[in-house]
């Protein structure tokens, strides 16, 4: 069998699970084995149903009260245990904070290998699969031969979720599961909402974004004044919050946010590629930059050559007669 | 306290990637070389735990001698000592990396001087891997926290916290533990230039390792297909004007 594991909010599937799910469907279907799930904590029994359309046919449910909050290394000997009792060929996870970490303890704790961020991944023996580099920049085309299931994670956005034809009718059988203190030593004691709200940016169908070019923190008040204008947020470049112009939270990019808006509009920013693996889900990019040559002026959908302190300024006015 | 961090001597891809001929790595003929991001956020960490709380900082890397140059940034910035282990020209994957790292780790212990605290980054910026950090933690027996963006170190409590969603969750381990972080941690100090000189007095301890086979074989790299974005140029300086208003019309932004 495939072994997908599978996180949910509350008994709500994560979409992150269900692009998992399809990958792990495919991976059974060219393998001709079943599809199991596995799931932790409370409200699993939920996701039963909407998991039997994603053609999983043994959901093993792991729901003791140990398993309250979220604890890798429970989780990981969770997933040993399946797969000690009904043999994997392969176990798949999303490519999540949570997905990654479970499964590297799923390779740790059982000494083999795991590959994380497949966007492809074809049974056999070898096993062949695709996965991501350098944050998106490149992809590597490997083999992986392993003593025992082969582990993966899926990367985020790479396979577009899919239900099966036809719904399968989903069997729950309880993982046996004895914990020890040391697999509960680090768990999630505490959830606590930011005092900042750091969804604005990524939710924003406008956002404007400001790099080095900006020359100071002050420079960045006729952005402010763009966004505003437009309803957006503004974000920046690592250049910025490395200069400490702008909180670490505002940064677009490989090590800040990922944003999707219908326009970005990038500001005295190069369009280094950890800049663009940021930004590249939007649908247009507008680059104002007075360099004509900067890389970005080549990836973007529309370009400006000139200073943002005068374009910007001038397109702040025009704005302002317009919707006045 | 004896805090160790990890960092990872890698290159530094500017607007574009170049593969080499063969395709089985990134072309670094033009580039220069440093640590992620992350990493640059733990070797702050590991400097500002020990201004407070006194004890010492060791850096440590495995990779090719010219890594010095990696150890020597990080002993600007004020990690006391560094060590590196060699892994020749090859690159190693995630298992032996980490085998590696928790020998160095071990070693330290059998001198007497165990660390506190390990960091590493929550993943390396080019292989990627999302793992090494967890498991050194395994082949110790120290718990481990990934992907902290919130760290206090106090009685030997390591108390974490992360971001999930929309929400920071929070962990509590007992040292010693292991810790990888992202950036956004700390906002890593610039090296002075007295602390670039100390650096280059200092000296660096030898170690070697053994690579074993980890079972995943590259068969090639290539680079992912282009976002096809034709560029369309609305002019210069503030004659571009008229035609963002359009543009801003036409992408649905502004409504009139
Ligand atoms: C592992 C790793 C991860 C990284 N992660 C990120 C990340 O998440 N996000 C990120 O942004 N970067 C990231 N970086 C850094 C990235 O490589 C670049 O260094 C950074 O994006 C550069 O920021 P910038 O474009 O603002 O600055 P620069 O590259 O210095 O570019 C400034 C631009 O402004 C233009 N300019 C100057 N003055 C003006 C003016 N008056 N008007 C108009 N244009 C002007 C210049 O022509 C130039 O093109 C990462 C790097 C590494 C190695
Ligand atoms: N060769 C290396 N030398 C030292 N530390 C490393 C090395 N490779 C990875 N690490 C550490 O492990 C982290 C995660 O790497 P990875 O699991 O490969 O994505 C990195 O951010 C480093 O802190």
């Amino acid at each position: 069998m495939i072994l997908c594991i599978v996180e949910h909010d509350n008994g709500r599937l994560e979409d992150q699970s269900a692009e998992a799910l399809t990958m792990a469907r495919g991976m059974a279907g060219a393998a001709g084995v079943p599809l199991h799930a596995v799931i932790f904590g409370p409200g699993g029994d939920a996701v039963a149903a909407a998991i039997g359309e994603y053609g999983v046919s043994v959901l093993h449910l792991a729901d003791s009260d140990a398993l309250a909050s979220y604890a890798p290394v429970a989780w990981a000997r969770g997933v040993i245990a399946v797969v000690e009792a009904a043999p994997a060929e392969a176990v798949v996870a999303s490519g999540t904070d949570r997905g990654n970490e479970v499964m590297a303890t799923v390779g740790a704790l059982a000494g083999l290998p795991m590959v994380a961020n497949c966007i492809d991944v074809q049974p056999g023996d070898p096993y062949r699969l695709s996965r991501l580099r350098w944050a998106g920049s490149v992809v590597e085309d490997a083999e992986l031969d392993s003593d025992g299931p082969r582990l993966f994670s899926v990367a985020p956005g790479s396979v577009v979720p899919a239900k099966a034809d036809s719904a399968v009718t989903v069997e729950t059988q309880p993982v046996p599961l004895s914990l020890s203190d040391a697999d509960l030593a680090v768990r999630v004691l505490e959830h606590m909402v930011p005092e900042h709200d750091g969804a604005s940016l990524v939710d924003s169908r406008v956002v404007v974004g400001g790099g080095r070019g900006v020359g100071s923190a002050e420079g960045f008040a006729v952005l402010d004044e763009l966004a505003g204008l437009l309803g957006g947020a503004v974000g920046v470049s690592r250049a910025v919050t490395s200069l400490g112009w702008r909180p670490h939270r505002d940064q677009i990019g490989q090590t800040g946010v990922r944003i999707a808006p219908d326009l970005y509009i990038a500001c005295g920013i190069s369009g280094a590629i950890q800049h663009m693996v940021g930004c590249k889900s939007a649908r247009r990019i507008l680059a104002i930059n007075s360099d004509a040559d900067a890389p970005i002026m080549s990836k973007a959908d529309y370009a400006v050559a000139g200073d943002l302190h005068v374009v910007l300024p001038a397109l702040v006015d025009e704005l302002r007669r317009i919707t006045a | 306290m004896r805090v160790m961090v990890c960092i990872k001597r890698v290159p530094l891809v500017g607007g574009k990637v170049v593969l080499s001929p063969d395709g089985k790595e990134v072309d670094t003929k033009f580039l220069g070389f440093g640590i992620s991001p992350h990493e640059e956020c733990a070797v702050e960490e590991a400097v500002r735990l020990v201004e407070r709380n006194g004890g010492s900082s060791t850096v440590v890397t495995l990779g090719p001698q010219s890594a010095v140059e990696q150890l020597q940034f990080a002993m600007s910035l004020g990690i006391d000592e560094a060590i590196l282990i060699d892994s020749g020209d090859e690159e190693w994957g995630p298992m032996s990396t980490a085998a590696a790292l928790a020998s160095a780790v071990s070693e330290k212990v059998a001198e007497g001087a165990a660390p506190d605290l390990l960091l590493l980054g929550n993943e390396a910026p080019d292989s990627g891997d999302y793992q090494v950090g967890i498991r050194v933690a395994t082949a110790l027996g120290w718990p481990c926290v990934t992907g902290v963006k919130e760290l206090d170190v106090s009685d030997g409590t390591a108390v974490a916290r992360r971001e999930h969603g929309s929400e920071m969750e929070m962990f509590s381990v007992s040292l010693p533990a292991v810790v990888t972080v992202k950036e956004g941690l700390n906002l890593p100090r610039y090296p002075s230039l007295p602390g670039r000189l100390r650096a280059k007095g200092k000296k660096i301890d030898q170690m070697k390792a053994e690579r074993m086979a980890e079972g995943l074989t590259t068969l090639q790299l290539r680079l992912p297909a282009e976002d096809g974005r034709e560029t369309e140029l609305l002019g210069t300086g503030v004659d571009a004007v008229p035609r963002l208003i359009e543009v801003l019309r036409e992408t649905g932004v502004l409504a009139r």
